[in-house]
């Protein structure tokens, strides 16, 4: 028994998370999903998360609790997303974690929900070689970072200028007429030819390296996807969606993978760690593999379930703070729905 | 035995927080700020309870205001009521903020043969409103829509004085009282525990993609970050 215990509230997005920690030990990591209520939208509507996370909070806290077999008075201190994330999301989860602070006498601590996702894996695979670098991929964010404290010092080296990574398959897997969310289904469709067509590959021409080396944009391709399926369809002829998912797949993967090689070669670091829920992508996960092994970089990939929006990604994150000495946030800060990486407390 | 204490939160316009023993009101105090909800509601309840000279502990029960109000902040009340119960075992009661409001021209002693309505402001040219008989018992709503529905009857509450020539307003409360809150609170009917949105989110279905092969080809990518 070591380590703080701390309790984190995640709710940014569309998941109600609330993990429970002792100090890296994973004690609770209990999740409520509102994606099936999004559905038939084609993406989180924030309104739609919003409300599905207030009537989660209290059951999900209270099967946090049960499942880590505490009393919350035990508790040592709250942690909290305090963004970045959709804000009327954001707001159910630090209103509820300054109460549970201020009715437990607890510090309260908002911390940054990318941070989290780099953190959480101290939980699978102990201490992060620290300098790292970190991909995180998901329906929000895609961004490339620099870890140099997990607590402390984060920079990010570049993220999207338009689509998140996780957008592109939904539109795409919308084209495509494969559900939503379409990161698991354009994986599990895309058994082609990953060659039967070249999909644009964003930010990676010469010009585009010397402002965008780092940076990602997934815009053009979606757009090209959904042309050649047209195209094709306006000549009459069958989809071949195995082809198509496996083509665009690859276009998504062979520049998340290439441009985190590249941050790491350019920073000198020899892990990285992938987050985020296009972070359970097999050919993703392959791909690093493979060109991770090439330049001796070591992989991290925390399990898919705590790649994924969770709590207990917060709490770590927390844990590990408080371990470091951080200084507990005031109980009347707000959201930051732009919180910046570099802002890892607030 | 003395009267329990009562600790009451609103959100649903601006952000207040109110304590009572039996009617007896302890604390009242506001933030008039429609955008720092989540920033400023647990200070306030510090705050009400530093000036009653009592702590979490003393509080027998939680009255927290379901609305209707804008969804983000009404949410805050919602959510911080609902853990503050949770984690201490005090009980909570949702109460619809209007019939606070109604409580509080009640009390006035003023008499509308015909009854009242209080109406907060919906935005987007709307109002919530319910409608209330002479002696203060909500008979209709609380319901959201134009100023042109509501009831041609003595109207109070924020809204009151916004649509001149379509709501009635008279002299009476224009905000919540948190502290006459706290001391009716446990009177109000229960109206549960879920915020009264009264509006359906905003979201539409997509329709089928567009064509992009019909439309010009796309520029580049845009050179904006997104929030996420
Ligand atoms: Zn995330």
């Amino acid at each position: 028994m070591s380590g703080p215990l701390i309790l984190g509230i995640e709710s940014s997005c569309d998941e109600t998370g609330v993990g429970i920690v002792r100090g890296h030990e994973l004690l609770a990591n209990e999740v409520a999903s509102s994606v099936d209520l999004h559905v038939r939208f084609g993406g989180v509507v924030p309104e739609v998360a919003s409300r599905a996370h207030l009537e989660a909070m209290v059951p999900t806290l209270q099967r946090a609790c049960a499942t880590a077999d505490i009393d919350l008075s035990e508790i040592d201190a709250v942690a909290v997303t305090a963004g970045p994330g959709l804000m009327g999301a954001l707001v159910v989860g630090l209103a509820s974690a300054k109460a549970l602070a201020f009715a437990l006498n607890k510090p309260l601590y908002g911390v940054n929900h990318l941070a989290g996702h780099v953190a959480v894996d101290l939980l699978e695979h102990g201490p992060l070689p620290e300098p790292c670098a970190a991909l995180l991929v998901s329906g929000g964010h895609t961004s490339l970072l620099l870890v140099e404290d997990v607590a402390q010092t984060i920079t990010e080296l570049g993220s999207t200028i338009d689509d998140a990574a996780g957008e592109a398959y939904d539109k795409v897997a919308r084209v495509l007429g494969l559900p939503y969310p379409g990161g698991p289904y354009i994986d599990k469709a895309a058994t082609g030819d990953p060659r039967m067509a070249t999909f644009p590959r964003g930010l990676t021409a010469r010009k585009d390296l010397v402002d965008h080396r780092f940076d990602f944009s997934f815009s053009g391709l979606k757009t090209a996807v959904a042309r050649w399926v047209e195209a094709r369809q306006r000549d009459g002829k069958d989809v071949p969606v195995a082809d198509v998912a496996a083509s665009f797949q690859e276009a998504v993967c062979d520049v998340l993978s290439a441009k985190a090689m590249d941050a790491c070669r350019v920073t000198g670091v020899t892990s990285l760690l992938i987050g985020g829920g296009v972070a359970a992508n097999s050919r993703l996960r392959a791909l690093l593999a493979e060109r991770a092994a090439e330049n001796k970089i070591t992989l991290r990939t925390p399990r898919p379930g705590l790649c994924t929006d969770n709590g207990a990604m917060i709490a770590v994150l927390g844990s590990e703070i408080v371990s470091r000495g951080g200084k507990p946030s005031a109980i009347d800060i707000g959201a930051d729905s732009s919180l910046p990486v570099s802002r890892i407390l607030v | 035995m003395s009267e329990p204490v009562v600790l009451a939160l609103d959100t649903s316009t601006v952000v207040a927080a109110g304590l009572a023993r039996g009617p007896e009101v302890l604390a009242s105090v506001t933030v008039a700020d429609r955008m720092q909800h989540v920033e400023q509601l647990m200070p306030l309840v510090g705050q009400a309870l530093d000036q009653a000279g009592l702590s979490l502990r003393d509080v027998d029960k939680i009255v927290v205001g379901l609305g209707p109000g804008p969804f983000t902040g009404l949410r805050v009340g919602v959510a911080t009521a609902q853990v503050l119960a949770a984690a201490t075992s005090i009980e909570l009661r949702g109460v619809c903020t209007l019939d606070v409001i109604a409580a509080q021209y009640s009390a006035e002693g003023r008499s509308d043969a015909n009854g009242f309505v209080v109406a907060t402001d919906a935005r987007r040219k709307e109002v919530y409103w319910a409608r209330y008989d002479s002696s203060g018992t909500r008979l209709d709503g609380p319901k959201v829509g134009p100023p042109e529905e509501v009831p041609a009857l003595p109207t109070v509450g924020p809204a009151a004085d916004l649509y001149p020539d379509r709501l009635q307003a008279v002299s009476g409360p224009r905000r919540l009282d948190p502290g006459v809150m706290a001391a009716v609170g446990a009177t109000l009917p229960d109206a549960g525990t879920e915020p009264l949105y009264l509006r359906r989110p905003d979201a539409a279905e997509p329709a089928r993609p567009k064509s992009v092969l019909t439309n010009r080809p796309e520029p580049g990518p845009r050179l904006r970050r997104r929030d996420r």
